[in-house]
């Protein structure tokens, strides 16, 4: 198989990994030393995965290549719909729980 | 953990197995050694990439995990008969429910859904193979193995009793010690992982390896449908594989995701497993309705009616069956706005239901309706799934639902969807599909008295369960005094209900007896196609080569292969001179099952807390993970002299040669 249209090399790899420690130590080491509020931690630590989630859809998951139809895109989008269905669903849901007690 | 019952002891039913389990393999171990089978074994089957003996396969094993299943509902039938009963210890029936439910849902609809998939798809399709046929290998032995790790369970260490869905925190070690609950996990997390590789295969597989003239609006029906359930499987499933993981951490490593204590929230249990527990049923009735969607077009000689709102439709309810699984346990008190919000959700994907119920009956409406086998079993189910669907919609109404939830109104509705919708269509779909692999056509006359019994047994078994409901009999009850059983009415109905599960295994039995009747009797099709189908699967021999399509068929529009006999007819079709390319195919590979027989290992090993055992079994599946990596000679091309020499014999066999081209 070609591999031309691939955007993967070697450096693109070792960025990517970089990058994914660097946002994987941030919020271990707010966390850790106490540095914030619960509310500002808790924004903090979900803007360093969504940032992780897309260093590793343009570093690995190879989400620039191909041509023809964007299933890329389509399924990402279908991905998307999916995590916050079952994300916010399951908030959504459990909030009774602070209801009750 | 308490592995001093290594074996498990005490009930003669269990002894009885014991002896039989170990009759059979004797017997199977002393065939294949005395025919000289083992290379056969290994080579023709163990080790096949081919789509088609795959899918023979998960045909064969859904079939046995049926009567494992079917003998469950049996042994709780003849339980529940009479009050008072103690034909069954209440644990051991306890077991008995929570396997049927484990085993019908997980080892019998997934892998006959599979076999279709796998039987069909392609050759409709015209594809040689899926996109991963390697892949589709690991799929079925992870499959196979998962459930044989299951099904040990009731032999050795005693099987899981906590429920088909294993409510935490009943499923915690708190209130399940001991390795059944594990057997669970395990098992259906092996299986799991294989179903989520087959619905990524079938994604790919629909969308890139169609034959080139084919758009997607004109794909055969069944596809769209197998489209649309592997993407729902694709949104699901990781759900439940990372469910059954935080189970797992609880259970094996003391976490607190689901426990009592700890800040565990044993709700969330209930909530995750059914985001994906809900979309399963639809994934698992998706193929049931591309199913008929082939059967009613072909029967009746006319193309579907309303194609487009059959496609819209199926889409449609993959993605609304997302937003309902809520109303599972709408009473568990989440509040009127969320209950509100799941009931109407609920409600509406009845609108694209009823939607392709009304098209396959305008399909039938002025067609040349021929009642062979699949089309008895389409007649019944229309009915069924009708009344099935109407009780639904009733048990969606939140409010309502407080008095059905956990009732026999329920068991008795989503037997009705479930054997009525998912069990009558994948039937449906065997006997069709049956000529094309086999080439032979299965025996008319066992086949009725089979449907018979079986739609008898059905309704005498399932609606006395709806009245059952309604006097206050709930599910998962070990018996009943005789206050409830004779002054309360429950004891008639559950007798009656008990003959009808009987009828439906003496349908069973008839269904057995007809396939091996058939298969040595039976009528043999040599035309390749043996309904006067539309599709191109048709269009190929009886049963087909190795490589489906010696040349890829070209397709001209919807139900390509019936316009083609209609241009052969009128003599405009102009036949092309046939010019045979290599054709590229996989190689078998024995790397599939040894990982498969890895990941058993390694699950039997955390079942029984041996964690020594249990890392071995992960260390080989990263060996074997590894030796494929580094595996270069994977494929292989079918010369053009051989490809002559097959579709020789093929024709000189009396199959007249009419692939489509």
């Amino acid at each position: 198989m070609s591999n031309q249209e691939h955007t993967a090399s070697i450096k693109a790899y070792v960025t990517g990994f970089i990058l994914s420690i660097v946002l994987t130590v941030i919020p271990l080491v707010l966390v850790l030393n106490h540095m914030m509020g619960k509310a500002a931690l808790t924004v903090s630590i979900l803007l360093a995965a969504v940032l992780q989630f897309v260093v590793q859809l343009f570093f690995f998951m190879h989400i620039r290549d191909g041509e023809g139809p964007r299933y890329n895109v389509m399924a990402l989008i279908l991905g998307i719909i999916f995590v916050v269905t079952i994300v916010a669903g399951a908030i959504w849901i459990m909030s009774f729980n602070s209801q009750v007690q | 953990m308490d592995n001093s019952h290594f074996f498990v002891t005490g009930d003669p039913m269990i002894y009885g197995a014991d002896v039989s389990i170990i009759l059979v393999s004797l017997a199977i171990i002393i065939y294949l050694t005395y025919f000289k089978k083992w290379g056969w074994l290994w080579r023709e089957w163990i080790t096949t990439v081919d789509h088609k003996k795959i899918g023979i396969m998960y045909l064969l094993s859904s079939l046995l995990m049926l009567f494992r299943g079917g003998v469950d509902a049996v042994l709780m039938r003849i339980q529940l008969a009479v009050p008072n009963s103690h034909f069954l210890a209440s644990e051991h029936y306890n077991e008995i429910f929570t396997t049927h439910g484990t085993i019908m849902i997980l080892f019998m609809a997934m892998p006959f859904m599979f076999a279709l998939f796998n039987m069909v798809v392609p050759l409709q399709i015209g594809a040689r193979d899926v996109a991963y046929p390697f892949l589709n290998a690991v799929s079925f032995w992870l499959f196979f193995l998962g459930a044989m790790l299951l099904n040990i369970s009731f032999v050795i260490g005693g099987s899981p009793n906590a429920g088909w869905l294993s409510y935490a925190p009943l499923s915690e070690n708190d209130f399940s010690p001991g390795p059944g609950q594990n057997f669970w996990i395990w098992g259906i997390q092996i299986s799991g992982i294989g179903s989520l590789m087959t619905g990524i295969n079938f994604v790919v597989t629909i969308l890139k390896m169609r034959t080139p003239t084919m758009r997607l609006r004109d794909m055969p029906l069944f596809s769209w449908s197998v489209l649309a359930s592997s993407i729902a499987i694709l949104g699901v499933f990781p759900i439940f594989t990372a469910t059954l993981a935080m189970l797992t951490i609880d259970r094996l490593l003391g976490g607190h995701f689901f426990t009592m204590t700890g800040g565990g929230n044993p709700m969330m249990w209930v909530n995750l497993i059914w985001m994906w527990g809900h979309p399963e049923v639809y994934i698992v009735v998706l193929p049931a309705f591309g199913v008929f969607s082939e059967i009613v077009a072909t029967f009746s000689k006319k193309r579907i009616f309303g194609y487009a709102s059959m496609v819209f439709s199926m889409i449609a309810i993959s993605i609304v069956s997302y937003y309902t699984w809520v109303h599972h346990f709408f009473t568990m008190g989440a509040g009127a706005n969320v209950n509100i919000v799941f009931a109407i959700c609920t409600m509406i994907i009845a609108i694209p239901t009823g939607v392709k119920v009304f098209n396959w009956l305008f399909t039938m409406y002025r067609g040349r309706i021929r009642i062979t086998q699949p089309m008895l079993w389409f007649m019944a189910f229309v009915p069924c799934f009708l009344v099935g669907g109407a009780t639904g919609v009733m048990l969606a109404a939140a409010p309502a639902d407080y008095q059905y939830h956990n009732s026999y109104f329920l068991i008795a509705h989503f037997h009705q969807v479930l054997i009525g919708g998912v069990v009558f269509g994948y039937l449906a779909g065997m006997y069709y599909w049956f000529p094309k692999i086999f080439g032979i056509k299965l025996n008319e006359r066992l086949g009725k008295w089979a449907f018979w019994t079986w739609q008898i047994g059905f309704y005498v078994c399932f609606m006395p369960q709806y009245a059952l409901g309604f006097m206050g009999m709930t599910r998962r009850m070990y018996t009943y005094n005789s206050t409830m059983g004779w002054d309360m009415g429950w004891a008639p109905l559950n007798m009656i209900s008990t003959v009808g599960a009987f009828l439906m295994g003496i349908g069973f039995i008839f269904q057995v007896w007809q396939i091996l009747y058939s298969i040595k009797h039976g009528e043999r099709d040599v035309t390749g196609d043996a309904w006067d189908g539309r599709t191109l699967e048709w269009s190929i021999p009886s049963p087909p080569p190795v490589y489906n399509f010696a040349i890829l068929p070209v397709v001209k529009g919807r139900d390509a292969w019936w316009y083609q006999k209609q241009e052969m007819q009128k003599g405009s079709y102009q036949k092309e001179a046939v010019k045979y390319e290599p054709i590229h195919m996989p190689n078998n590979s024995g790397i599939p099952f040894l990982m498969a027989v890895c990941f058993f290992i390694a699950g039997f090993g955390f079942t029984f807390e041996w964690w020594w055992m249990g890392i071995a079994g992960l260390i080989g599946v990263f060996i074997t993970l590894f030796a494929r990596s580094f595996q270069y000679n994977t494929d292989h091309f079918i010369s053009v002299e051989e490809i002559e020499r097959t579709e020789n014999a093929l024709r000189n066999h009396g199959s007249i040669h009419r692939t489509a081209n």
